[in-house]
């Protein structure tokens, strides 16, 4: 039943790719923990895992829910809460206030994307330093590599190659 | 005032004449905007309200060429004319049913409207009947620099355009597409195109948008996302895949209705065509049943009672605000479902007397 690494063809494959290429075109390697290791797709992981720093990163992240909770905008003083009720933000403020907060949900909202793309006024002054976006996208599109987001890292890719065409 | 200007006619997406209108009743655009400095409208104060809208209004007049535009302050215009406006996709649902400082402007030709204080400071749509986004864009695009000539938007470097909701954020545009399925109704396929739509992340809405069911043979099809993607690249996607496969799809249904089930299509037209033209009393959801078959019967020749014109006239009038103002006064629903099938009948006798 199992599949079988396609390196050593002995080893059942524990260790599953998927390849996006720039074309979108998605590709699959499947090798077993050694071929893996030796392939360069991964390091040994180690043996164990201490349950309490889980555990602790757990209450951390509790903890910084209830924070955001406690987010208030200093210009309108929308609370995070009031925005979760409503779904409407009090100025545009927010946007930076709650940056934390929202940016999950926009990217979720719009499929990964968390930089606008379009049309800017004519009349702002300083025109958006593409660089400063790129330098964030490619340090953004590292990361859903790492988290295995594939999705994400080929929709940060997109945005990356847009930028670079400009 | 241009309420009673525009009531006796249909609405500019309903002219049934642009490109594809077989299947493409209308295409529509909007941009939601705000301008800097103040808050958004959950969190304005009544005063910011109103001087929000006296400002933009102050812009849209000037850019504005006197006569062919009007402002109306929704406070100001009655009930059923709301109603009208609504109908005729000239503001939302929710903008009539607001309170505090609003309002609209409008183009002559009611392909532009500008919302004032809706949920956004501003939200400027054009709509033109058929598939024309490219010049829908133009329009818009247009009229956005010149407004941004004199407001500040509020903009983001990171983000673009601020709304008050994040699922605007970006390029706050929407595009939106009208669609006529009958053929994928009848035969159940309609299904399939409500979960391609939910793969490519679009929204499937009735024919009076946000919030209305989609029932009925209309479908408003648009985009959720605004953010990451350039206006063009937004447009595009509707332009080459997503419109064109849809209407490809119901071509194909719509052949093979009239090649292996004729006699059945043919049934419905004539049952649809003999309720209009003899009912004593209708309802405004089975006027649309019949008048979407009458409209599919027409484009594929067969029938030739009724002009397309009586169709797409109608699908307006015979709407609740559109049919109280020709009658002059509130109607109850009873009275209502008879008030539409006099109109329809009249207009069918009209129709068939002058074929």
């Amino acid at each position: 039943m199992h599949m079988p690494c396609q390196s050593c063809k002995k080893q059942p494959a524990t260790v599953h790719l998927t390849e996006i290429s720039p074309d979108g075109e998605k590709s699959e390697r499947h090798y077993c923990e050694k071929c893996a290791v030796d392939e360069g797709y991964a390091t040994k992981a180690p043996s164990t895992m201490p349950v309490n720093e889980i555990l602790s990163g757990l209450v951390i992240q509790k903890a910084a829910i209830q924070q955001l909770a406690d987010l208030a905008c200093p210009k309108c003083k929308l609370t995070f809460v009031e925005f979760r009720n409503a779904g409407l933000l009090g100025c545009p403020c927010d946007y930076d206030a709650f940056e934390k907060a929202l940016l999950p949900l926009i990217e979720r909202a719009h499929e990964g994307a968390s930089h606008h793309m379009g049309k800017v006024p004519r009349r702002i002054a300083t025109p958006r330093p593409v660089e400063t976006d790129l330098v964030r996208l490619r340090t953004e599109l590292n990361q859903a590599v790492t988290d295995e987001q594939y999705e994400k890292a080929a929709r940060i890719r997109d945005q990356i190659r847009i930028l670079e065409e400009r | 005032m241009i309420i009673d200007d525009i009531a006796g006619h249909p609405g500019e997406w309903l002219r049934g004449n642009g490109p594809l209108c077989d299947i493409v009743i209308s295409s529509r655009i909007r941009l939601a905007r705000n301008v800097l400095g103040f808050p958004f409208l959950t969190r304005a104060s009544d005063a910011q309200k109103a001087e929000l809208a006296a400002t933009i209004r102050r812009h849209i007049d000037a850019e504005a060429t006197a006569g062919d535009w009007a402002y109306l302050e929704m406070a100001r215009v009655e009930e059923i004319d709301q109603q009208v406006l609504v109908e005729r996709h000239l503001i939302s649902r929710q903008h009539a049913d607001a309170r505090g400082s609003r309002g609209v402007s409008i183009s002559r030709d009611e392909s532009v409207s500008i919302m004032v204080n809706e949920e956004d400071h501003l939200r400027i749509q054009v709509l033109r009947s058929g598939l024309q986004l490219d010049e829908i864009w133009d329009d818009i695009n247009r009229i956005d620099d010149r407004l941004e000539e004199r407001l500040d938007y509020a903009f983001h470097p990171r983000y673009g355009y601020l709304t008050a909701c994040p699922t605007n954020v970006g390029t706050g545009i929407r595009v939106s597409v009208m669609l006529h399925l009958p053929a994928l109704k009848l035969t159940g396929e309609i299904e399939k195109v409500f979960r391609a739509a939910k793969d490519m992340r679009l929204a499937v809405r009735g024919l009076f948008g946000e919030g209305t069911e989609a029932t009925g043979d209309f479908f408003q099809i648009s985009n959720q996302v605004t953010l990451g993607r350039t206006e063009a690249e937004i447009i595009n996607d509707f332009k080459h895949q997503v419109i064109p496969r849809i209407i490809d799809f119901e071509n194909r249904a719509r052949k093979a209705l009239v090649q292996e089930r004729a006699n059945a299509l043919d049934d419905r037209i004539w049952r649809s065509y003999g309720a209009l033209r003899h009912a004593r009393t209708i309802s405004s959801e089975e006027t649309m049943l019949h008048l979407s078959h009458l409209r599919m019967g027409i484009h594929l020749g067969r029938i030739k009672l009724v002009d397309m014109k009586t169709v797409n006239d109608l699908f307006l009038l015979s709407q609740p605000g559109h049919l109280q103002r020709l009658y002059g006064a509130k109607l109850s629903g009873e009275q209502r479902s008879a008030a539409r099938a006099d109109l329809i009948r009249k207009h069918f006798e009209a129709c068939s007397s002058s074929a």
